[in-house]
C-alpha cells in the first residue's frame, strides 16, 4: 500500500488514477455511521423475528414470528381490539351514566347530553339516514316524501322525547284506507283540494265521509294513533293535489290496495338490533334536530 | 503565493492546487480542543454582563403572579399565560408575528453591528463560556490545561476529570429543569422529580437536553458554530461593507514582527503587530483575527481586549484590532447609520411585527365566538309554516371564570325569533363550549334566499363583554 500514496498530503489511495490525478482516499466510513449500520442490521434480524415475516407462496401462508416480548405474538386483529379497548375507555364514564337514565334526564344533562349529539352521529348515518337522509333532512321516492323530515316540529306520534324514544324502540305503523271505491272522484278532487289549502273543514263531505274519525273534527290529526295533521304545513307524503289525491285514493299501508303508499317504521329493539343505550342516544340526537317537544309538564326555563 | 508553479495549479483547478488552498484555508475542525486564555477587559466585562441575563431562564419560572406561575407555556392545556395575560390558540397568530420581530433584530443589530447576537447572547456561546470558566476553575490556565490533556492517566488527573464533569454535569441538569420548568409548573415538577414521577415525554427531555448541553457545551463547543448552527451563516450574509465589526487594521499592523529589544516601535519599517499571538490565544474559536472576517469569529470582541491590552505595554495606541467597517479600514468614506438603506428596511419591519402584536394584545377580547350555520339542511320549514335555521356557537371564554351568556340577533329576517332567547349558556373558562342556537322567521318576512345576520353574545352579568360574528340566514329560493 505504500506506493498508493497522494503525491501532496501522503495520505493513502486505493491506487486507481483516473484523469492523471483523480484518486480515491481509503478513509474508512464514520465510526458513528458503522455503529449506525451495523444496529439497523440487528433491528432487522430482531424485527424480523417478532413480527409476522415471511409469505409462503404455496400454502398462502407466513412466518406468524414470536412476537413482542411480554404481549405475545402479534397479529393486526389484537392491535385494533387494542385500540378499540382504548376507545371505549373513553366512553365507557359516558356510557355507563347513560345507561340507567331516562332519555329525558340526558338530554338535560349538559355533558352527556354534547357526548349524544356526537357519538349520536354514527349510530343515526347507520341505522336511520338510510330512510330519513343525512341528518333527518328525510328522503323521497316518486310519490313524494319517503320518511318523515326529522327537523320540523311536526310529529305523527309526538315530538316529545319519551314519544321519540317510543318510536324508535318499538316501531310505527299507521295505516289509512283506500278510497277507491268508498268514494267518486270528484268527492275525491274536493277533499284533496281542500286539504291542499290547509284548510280541511272547510268541505262538509270531510265530515261526512269520517274523516274526522280518525284526523279529528278540526283536521289536526291525533298523536295516539299517528294521523297527520292536515291542517299545518308540513306533509307526510305531499303537498300537491295530485299527491293528496293519491293519498286518499289508495290510503296508506292499506294491504288491499297494491298502490298504497308504504309508510313502516320498523322497530329497532327487535331481535336486539340496538341497545336500550343507543336507542336512548338516538332519541336525544333526533330531539336535538330542532323540532323536539318539551315534556309535559314543561321544565322551568332557567 | 508567489510560486509561479502553485498559482498554475491553482488556476487550472488542479487536485494539487486545490490540496494548497486547503491548507491555505484550514480552519479549526476539532482535532484539538481549544483552550482559550481569559483576559480581563470592557469586551469580557461586557460579554460576562450579557450573558448573565440567561440567569433568568433559570429562575424566571418560579415567579408566582396570582396564585399560579408568572410565565407558563402551557403546551399540556393549550394556554400560555404571561402575568395578566392568557393568550390561547386563537390568538397564536401574534407568535407569527414575535418570531418575525425577533428575527428583524437580529438582522437589524447584524447588518449594523455583525454577530452581535453569536458574540455576547447565543446560548451556545454562553454555555460554553460557562462550561470553559468551570474547566478553568477546576484544572488551572490554558497552559496547564494542555499538559493535564497530554498527561498520563493518574489519580490527580482522574480528581480533576471527574470534579470538572461532575460539575457541567450539574450545570447540565440545572439547564434541564429549567427548560422543562417554562412549560408546566415548576413547584409541581420538582415534587414529580423528586419522587422519580415523570411522565415518559418528561424524562425524555430531560435527557435530552441534559446530553446535548453536557455535549455540545462541554466537546462541541466552537464546532457548534461552525458546522452545525445555521445562523452563522445566514448572519455572515447580513453584513456588508458598512457594517462595523472586530477587525484587524491591516495598514496599521503589517509588516507584523517579533519585538525585540531595543527595537522603536513605530519604525517605519515594522508595523504595529509585534506577532504575540495573544489574540489567538484569546479566541473561544480559535481563530486569527488577522487573517480578516472568517466563518468561525463570533465577534466576541475578546481580542480586542488582548490586543489594547498589548498596546498599552508597548506604548501603541490602542485600537489595532477593533470594531471597524470594511469601508473604513479600506479608506472608504464611512457613511452614516442612516444611510444603510438595509437597516432601515428591517427596522421598518421589525416596527410592523411590533405594531401588529401591540394590536393584538390589547384586542384579545374575552369571547370569541364562531357560528355555523347548519349545512344539511339549509333551513326547515316548521309545522306553522315558518322557516327555521339552525347554528352551532362556539364560544371561547378566554377569563378566568365561568361566564354565562346570552344570544342577540341583529339583521336577519323582521320580526324573527331566536328559539329560547331568554336561556343564558354557561361558557366554561380556558375554553370553546359549543351549543346550538335556532332562529325562526315567517317565510313572508323572508325576501332573500341568503339574508345577513349578526349574532352577539354578551355576558349576562357585564353585557359590555361580548361577541359577534356574521352569518346568513338561509330560506327557499325565491
Amino acid at each position: 500500500m505504500s506506493d498508493n500514496r497522494n503525491a501532496d498530503s501522503g495520505e493513502t489511495t486505493t491506487g486507481h488514477v483516473w484523469d492523471d490525478d483523480l484518486a480515491d482516499y481509503t478513509n474508512q466510513p464514520p465510526r458513528w455511521w458503522m455503529i449506525g449500520l451495523t444496529a439497523s442490521a440487528i433491528w432487522v434480524v430482531v424485527y424480523f423475528l417478532m413480527y409476522p415475516a415471511i409469505p409462503i407462496a404455496t400454502s398462502g401462508t407466513f412466518t406468524k414470528g414470536i412476537g413482542v416480548p411480554g404481549t405475545g405474538q402479534w397479529t393486526a386483529v389484537k392491535e385494533m381490539e387494542a385500540d378499540m379497548k382504548d376507545v371505549d375507555d373513553v366512553r365507557g364514564k359516558f356510557e355507563k351514566r347513560l345507561k340507567d337514565m331516562a332519555p329525558a334526564a340526558i338530554l338535560a344533562d349538559k355533558e352527556l347530553s354534547e357526548y349524544v349529539s356526537r357519538s349520536g352521529k354514527v349510530l343515526f348515518s347507520d341505522n336511520c339516514a338510510a330512510c330519513h337522509g343525512q341528518n333527518g333532512i328525510g328522503t323521497t321516492d316518486k310519490q313524494g316524501l319517503f320518511a318523515p323530515i326529522l327537523n320540523d316540529d311536526d310529529w305523527l306520534y309526538g315530538g316529545t322525547i319519551e314519544q321519540i324514544f317510543e318510536s324508535i324502540a318499538n316501531g310505527r305503523q299507521g295505516m289509512m284506507m283506500a278510497h277507491k271505491t268508498s268514494l267518486s272522484a270528484q268527492e275525491i278532487d274536493a277533499l284533496a283540494s281542500a286539504v291542499a289549502q290547509g284548510n280541511p273543514t272547510s268541505t262538509p263531505l270531510f265530515t261526512e265521509k269520517g274523516c274526522v274519525a280518525c284526523h279529528g273534527a278540526n283536521g289536526k290529526g291525533m298523536q295516539a294513533m299517528g294521523s297527520a295533521n292536515l291542517a299545518d304545513k308540513v306533509w307526510r307524503f305531499s303537498g300537491t293535489p295530485e299527491g293528496i289525491k293519491y293519498t286518499i285514493t289508495h290510503g296508506v299501508n292499506d294491504a288491499g290496495d297494491k298502490e298504497t303508499r308504504n309508510a313502516v317504521m320498523p322497530n329497532f329493539s327487535a331481535a336486539g338490533k340496538l341497545s336500550q343505550s343507543d336507542i336512548k342516544k338516538l332519541a336525544v340526537y333526533v330531539f336535538k334536530f330542532g323540532g323536539g317537544k318539551a315534556s309535559d309538564p314543561a321544565p322551568a326555563a332557567n | 503565493m508567489n510560486d509561479p508553479q502553485q498559482i498554475k495549479d491553482m488556476e487550472a483547478g488542479g487536485v494539487t492546487g486545490l490540496y494548497r488552498e486547503h491548507a491555505e484555508w484550514h480552519v479549526n475542525s476539532g482535532e484539538k480542543t481549544i483552550h482559550a486564555k481569559r483576559m480581563p477587559g470592557f469586551f469580557r466585562t461586557f460579554k460576562t454582563l450579557s450573558e448573565s441575563l440567561w440567569l433568568f431562564f433559570f429562575v424566571g419560572a418560579y415567579l408566582r403572579w396570582n396564585g399560579r406561575q408568572a410565565i407558563l407555556l402551557d403546551i399540556n392545556h393549550r394556554q400560555f399565560h404571561f402575568f395578566n395575560l392568557t393568550i390561547l390558540p386563537q390568538d397564536i397568530w401574534m407568535l407569527s408575528l414575535l418570531l418575525l420581530l425577533l428575527a428583524m433584530v437580529l438582522f437589524a443589530v447584524t447588518s449594523v453591528a455583525s454577530r452581535v447576537f453569536c458574540g455576547y447572547f447565543c446560548f451556545q456561546t454562553a454555555w460554553t463560556d460557562l462550561f470553559t470558566w468551570i474547566e478553568e476553575k477546576v484544572e488551572g490556565p490554558p497552559g496547564k490545561r494542555h499538559k493535564l490533556d497530554a498527561a498520563p492517566w493518574s489519580a490527580e488527573k482522574l480528581r480533576l476529570k471527574a470534579i470538572k464533569h461532575f460539575l457541567w454535569l450539574l450545570v447540565s441538569v440545572l439547564t434541564g429543569i429549567s427548560f422543562t420548568i417554562w412549560f408546566e409548573d415548576a413547584f409541581q415538577y420538582w415534587r414529580d422529580l423528586l419522587s422519580f414521577n415523570l411522565t415518559l415525554l418528561e424524562w425524555v427531555v430531560l435527557v435530552f437536553f441534559i446530553l446535548t448541553t453536557y455535549y455540545f457545551a462541554g466537546f462541541m463547543r466552537e464546532q457548534v458554530c461552525m458546522w452545525l448552527c445555521p445562523y452563522a451563516r445566514i448572519q455572515g450574509v447580513m453584513c456588508d461593507s458598512q457594517t462595523i465589526l472586530p477587525a484587524y487594521d491591516e495598514k496599521r499592523g503589517e509588516p507584523r514582527g517579533k519585538l525585540r529589544k531595543g527595537d522603536v516601535t513605530g519604525d517605519a519599517r515594522q508595523g504595529d503587530c509585534i506577532d504575540c499571538f495573544q489574540c489567538v490565544q484569546v479566541c473561544p474559536t480559535g481563530v486569527d483575527i488577522r487573517q480578516g472576517q472568517q466563518l468561525g469569529c463570533i465577534t466576541c470582541g475578546l481580542c480586542l481586549d488582548a490586543c489594547d491590552s498589548v498596546m498599552d505595554k508597548i506604548g501603541r495606541p490602542r485600537g489595532l484590532i477593533r470594531y471597524a467597517s470594511l469601508d473604513e479600514l479600506g479608506g472608504k468614506p464611512v457613511k452614516k447609520l442612516y444611510q444603510h438603506p438595509r437597516t432601515l428596511v428591517y427596522v421598518a419591519i421589525l416596527l410592523l411585527a411590533f405594531a401588529g402584536i401591540v394590536y393584538g394584545l390589547t384586542h384579545l377580547g374575552s369571547l370569541t365566538l364562531r357560528v355555523a350555520p347548519e349545512r344539511q339542511p339549509l333551513f326547515v320549514r316548521m309545522s306553522d309554516g315558518s322557516i327555521q335555521n339552525k347554528y352551532t356557537f362556539r364560544v371561547l371564554n378566554k377569563t378566568d371564570k365561568d361566564l354565562t351568556v346570552r344570544v342577540i340577533a341583529e339583521g336577519g329576517i323582521k320580526d324573527q325569533i331566536i328559539v329560547d332567547s331568554g336561556q343564558k349558556q354557561l361558557v366554561t373558562h380556558g375554553k370553546a363550549s359549543t351549543f346550538t342556537v335556532f332562529v325562526k322567521a315567517k317565510e313572508e318576512n323572508i325576501k332573500k334566499e341568503v339574508t345577513r345576520i349578526e349574532f352577539r353574545v354578551e355576558n349576562t352579568e357585564d353585557p359590555s363583554m361580548g361577541a359577534e360574528y356574521h352569518t346568513v340566514f338561509n330560506g327557499p329560493k325565491r
